[in-house]
């Protein structure tokens, strides 16, 4: 009991656990165990055949955390940083260590802008974005959508409403937007042609 | 080549790129034969973690055949079958000298506090990941190993990172024998930390989850004892009345950033991105586990903060161990255990859906729809 020195009993005995459950107890040793100790000074397992590696080329300046002394050797490059968001992002990592909260907030911004210069920029081309294609949603109604939220008790259905929100809350909010400056623009135009 | 790539919050397609190149001597391009879904690129797709660019393509669990190598390659040859580990890891740097493979310091320029991840942000190094036909994998000598020719597909892909973090979630508990263990989760990681729990001796493995289809699974899988959390006013309560008041001796996080069970801490961290992460599950494991007990982390968070109960931890005098894990570390055992048919990984696998259809296939998971548990991806599906 919790109120006298003993440990509760367990409602099922070591050994019945032993023979019902296929493996019980064959990692019972605690320091026989693959991530013990923590820490294993251990160069010979790893594979590697260099003490320091080679560089990869640096095809562009790349961002980096203030917090490194060097550019690490090997990086990815995918997505290099490009337009408003690229700017947003490299500021963040030349201003900001990882410790401020400036430093993800701003990152966070940029991807929130990133994704508004791709959405316009595939507007130009022959693939725009398809936001019933690219959100999956079609899979309601091919995976059964009602059934699967209908009777049970899910946590999370209380905030799935505001999933949609989220997706094309900027999309209104840019039409909109768009909508009111075309109204303004159009109601200066005239009546810069009245006083002509 | 064909690969999925993020277009913002909730939007990926599938879009011609380009064969990725060899970018280092010790580089090799890996054709992808199978890939799956994480419950932590959710945490991407939802746009939750900083500097996720449009363009880039997910994927961190994935297996494949070597296509090319790299001039300084020894251990592989094009032809090789292999899987790779979600770390992207050198070897030699001071922390995977010291077997931290998941925090090597020489793969990362944007973060020092995470190592490399693929496909997984530019916040883990900017890596594309393996949801796509190819993929380029850095240190090809370190990081991957040829799959065994005895192990199935399915269960070589689940041991790059599901498999093998839920096993390490256990051995973070320190578990000893007759430990009481209670896993908060009951999606891949947290199914393969109960099983795993009873390989190292517990006495008594419960799981909480607010799914019904995952906690069947977690009884029939893992041999668990299950509680749904919204049957439940007061979820601590209840897990202080099911141990004589006394706690779990254990505490395994298995669910990290978008966990359920807290209205305001969903909506201003999944939704708002004013947290790094909705600490209900890892509040409810401080509250739940009893004095001078452990809690392990496993589940993945976003680097800002999260409003976590630290006094209830100090006040408990409790162990708190976290990490990513260093999956190859792992492996020789973990191929012991599938061998001997302790583990049997793609016991959890509901859903197999071809590179063309993945939008529909993260919305399923996302939504968690057809019940849902652990969605692998098939480039090339016929």
């Amino acid at each position: 009991m919790t109120y006298t020195p003993q440990k509760p009993p367990l409602p099922v005995s070591v050994d019945e656990l032993r023979s019902r459950i296929p493996g019980w107890g064959v990692d019972l040793n605690p320091k026989d165990r693959p991530a013990v100790p923590k820490e294993r000074f251990d160069l010979e397992a790893t594979g590697a055949h260099w003490d320091f590696p080679e560089r990869q080329l640096e095809k562009w300046p790349r961002e980096r955390s203030i917090e490194h002394g060097m550019l690490p050797p090997v990086f990815g490059t995918s997505c290099p940083p490009r337009g408003i968001s690229g700017a947003i992002r490299k500021y963040a990592y030349a201003r900001y260590s990882e410790g401020r909260a400036a430093h993800w907030l701003l990152l966070l911004a940029a991807d929130r802008v990133d994704a508004v210069e791709h959405h316009l920029r595939s507007l130009l081309t022959t693939h725009p974005d398809n936001p019933i294609t690219e959100t999956g949603v079609w899979a309601e109604f091919t995976h059964h959508g009602m059934a699967s939220r209908f009777g049970q008790k899910r946590a999370d259905l209380a905030h799935q409403p505001l999933d949609p929100v989220i997706v094309a809350g900027p999309w209104v909010a840019a039409g909109g937007a768009a909508y009111v400056g075309a109204r303004k623009l159009a109601k200066a135009m005239s009546s810069s042609n009245g006083h002509a | 080549m064909r690969a999925m790539v993020y277009r913002g919050p909730y939007k990926i397609r599938v879009e011609e790129k380009d064969v990725p190149p060899i970018e280092h001597p010790n580089d090799a391009i890996v054709r992808v034969t199978m890939a799956a879904i994480c419950g932590s690129d959710l945490h991407l797709y939802h746009g939750m973690m900083p500097d996720t660019r449009v363009g880039m393509t997910f994927g961190h669990e994935f297996i494949g055949v070597v296509e090319q190598v790299g001039s300084s390659v020894q251990n592989l040859q094009p032809g090789d079958r292999v899987m790779v580990p979600f770390n992207i890891f050198c070897g030699t740097c001071f922390f995977c000298a010291r077997g931290l493979y998941s925090n090597c310091h020489n793969v990362n320029p944007n973060a020092t506090a995470v190592g490399g991840i693929y496909g997984y942000s530019h916040t883990c190094g900017g890596y594309d990941g393996g949801q796509s036909e190819y993929v380029r994998v850095p240190f090809a000598d370190v990081g991957p190993s040829i799959i065994p020719d005895w192990m199935d597909d399915e269960d070589a892909v689940l041991l790059t990172d599901a498999c093998p973090t839920g096993y390490f979630g256990a051995q973070l508990g320190d578990i000893v024998e007759g430990d009481v263990v209670v896993v908060f989760g009951a999606g891949p990681v947290g199914l393969f930390a109960a099983k795993s729990s009873w390989l190292m001796g517990a006495g008594r493995v419960i799981v909480i989850d607010h799914l019904e289809h995952r906690l069947e699974k977690a009884r029939t899988f893992a041999h668990a004892e299950t509680y749904n959390f919204t049957d439940y006013d007061d979820l601590v309560v209840h897990m202080k009345k099911i141990t004589d008041y006394l706690g779990a001796d254990v505490a395994i996080d298995a669910v990290g950033a978008e966990a359920d069970g807290s209205f305001l801490q969903q909506v201003t961290s999944a939704k708002l991105k004013l947290q790094g992460g909705s600490p209900v599950a890892l509040n409810w494991a401080i509250d739940s586990v009893r004095k001078g007990g452990t809690v392990s982390v496993v589940g993945a968070y976003g680097p800002l903060f999260s409003a976590v109960k630290f006094g209830d931890a100090m006040n408990k005098g409790l162990t708190l161990r976290m990490n990513q894990c260093p999956v190859k570390r792992q492996w020789p055992r973990l191929f012991e255990h599938v061998r001997n048919g302790y583990l049997k990984p793609s016991d959890i696998v509901t859903h197999r859906i071809p590179l063309e259809h993945i939008s529909e296939g993260y919305h399923i998971f996302s939504a968690k729809l057809d019940g849902c548990i652990k969605p692998l991806v098939i480039p090339n599906a016929a």
